[in-house]
């Protein structure tokens, strides 16, 4: 705990909180001293602590492939390639068992969607105040380090995923073929308005679904590792062990949950009814 | 819990990374992939007929061996035939040269055989002659006797 006297509720508030830099309601560019603060900045205002671990994470895995591709042998390889090889055929493999058409996007961007999201879930299992303990002894007060427990991390994603699933449509299906697809069923042409109601909560409840998902899974775990972190340290290691195993599960899981919706989705982009 | 710029932020980012990883990370990696598959399935082809030609080649030595212990087998025979073809030959040759020389032998010692008769024929003869001279006393006209003479001998 950062401070001996904070109550299990500030406590937790303190923990869910992002590091929000953006402009105060009095016209002063800083970070959000608190929830009110932070959601009294609006839209323009970042979460610094989401953007440094996503794209720091990123970055550790295309280096981490990188170096790895860079020297790929074909007789020989040594152990790193293994692992990157281990992960490009599984992710290879998923892509063409669902996956039937020619695209060079759809492979790489579910490998990078495993490897990322993992890399950001993998955070969880980081103990709850190891980062943000060391982040305020250096004068920095609120540090989430779990990307994917913050809903604009994964809804970015979802969102991008949304536009590659309508630019998709749209250039295999053509505009019309896309808008018909939309509007044209399931009833007729005579139904148009409803058919539209129901295509466009399907197609909207896919990148929101995706995000929600991800989202919901780790926060909740976020949250419970909180909740341990709250009891006496002596037991404390009698719940968070137990939680932590399983919570492996949840983060393998829930990337692999993640890239294969995205695959699925973009294999339906493709396919006419 | 704010929806903020953080989006905006996470989405950029993410297409950058996928980018990186489409241009730098997949392609050699997958090539890599592929290209070692290919290299595992050419080897377990040529494997596969290396062991065919070997089948091949085995087949076709025994062959050549069987053929060859023909060739010498049948070789083995003529040479024996000839062999026994030479010694009836030679066999022959050397009863035909055997009778020769006796039937020469023979007809020399028939010759002698003649001749001796001849000489002592005459001998006789002679020897008749002067047996009677002498026992007659006078000579005896061995013209006019000899026809006598003759008949003599030819009866001895």
């Amino acid at each position: 705990m950062a401070s001996e006297n904070l109550t299990a509720s500030s406590y937790i508030q303190h923990h869910l909180q992002n590091l929000t830099f953006g402009q105060h309601p009095d016209g002063s560019w800083g970070i959000a001293h608190g929830a009110e603060e932070a959601a009294a900045m609006g839209f323009w205002a970042i979460h610094l602590d989401t953007m440094l671990f996503s794209i720091g994470l990123g970055i550790l895995f295309l280096w981490l492939f990188r170096k790895a591709a860079k020297k790929v042998s074909v007789d020989t390889p040594s152990g790193l390639q293994n692992f990157v090889e281990l992960m490009v055929e599984f992710v290879d493999k998923s892509v063409k068992e669902t996956f039937h058409g020619k695209n060079k996007v759809i492979a790489p961007l579910a490998l990078t969607i495993f490897v990322w999201v993992f890399l950001m879930n993998l955070m969880d299992l980081v103990p709850v105040d190891f980062l943000p303990h060391l982040a305020s002894l250096l004068g920095v007060p609120y540090f989430r380090v779990v990307p994917t427990t913050d809903l604009n991390a994964t809804l970015g994603m979802s969102i991008s995923v949304f536009v590659l699933i309508v630019y998709y449509s749209i250039k295999v299906k053509g505009l019309g073929g896309f808008v018909g697809e939309l509007t044209l069923q399931p009833f007729g042409k005579w139904m148009m308005p409803f058919n539209l109601l129901l295509e466009g909560v399907g197609l909207l409840a896919k990148p929101v679904s995706l995000a929600l998902r991800l989202f919901g899974n780790l926060y909740a775990g976020e949250l419970i590792f909180i909740l341990i972190a709250i009891l006496p340290w002596g037991i404390q290691w009698a719940l968070s062990v137990p939680w932590a195993i399983f919570h492996i599960l949840v983060i393998v899981l829930q990337a692999f949950i993640f890239m294969m919706l995205t695959i699925v989705y973009l294999s339906m982009a493709h396919e006419d009814h | 819990m704010n929806i903020n710029l953080t989006l905006i932020g996470q989405a950029i980012s993410f297409a950058i990374f996928v980018w990186f990883c489409m241009k730098f990370v997949w392609p050699p990696v997958i090539a890599a992939l592929e290209e070692r598959s290919k290299k595992i399935a050419d080897g377990l082809e040529a494997a596969n007929r290396a062991s065919r030609d070997l089948e091949l080649a085995q087949e076709k030595a025994t062959q050549t061996l069987r053929e060859s212990k023909e060739q010498a087998a049948e070789i083995i025979e003529q040479a024996n035939k000839r062999a026994n073809q030479i010694i009836d030959e030679a066999k022959e040759q050397a009863l035909a040269d055997g009778k020769r020389l006796r039937d020469a032998a023979q007809a020399e010692i028939e010759q002698d055989v003649v001749r001796a008769k001849e000489a002592l024929r005459t001998q006789v003869s002679a020897l008749a002659l002067t047996g009677a001279e002498k026992i007659l006393g006078a000579s005896v006209d061995e013209k006019a006797h000899s026809e006598i003479v003759e008949q003599l001998a030819k009866e001895l």
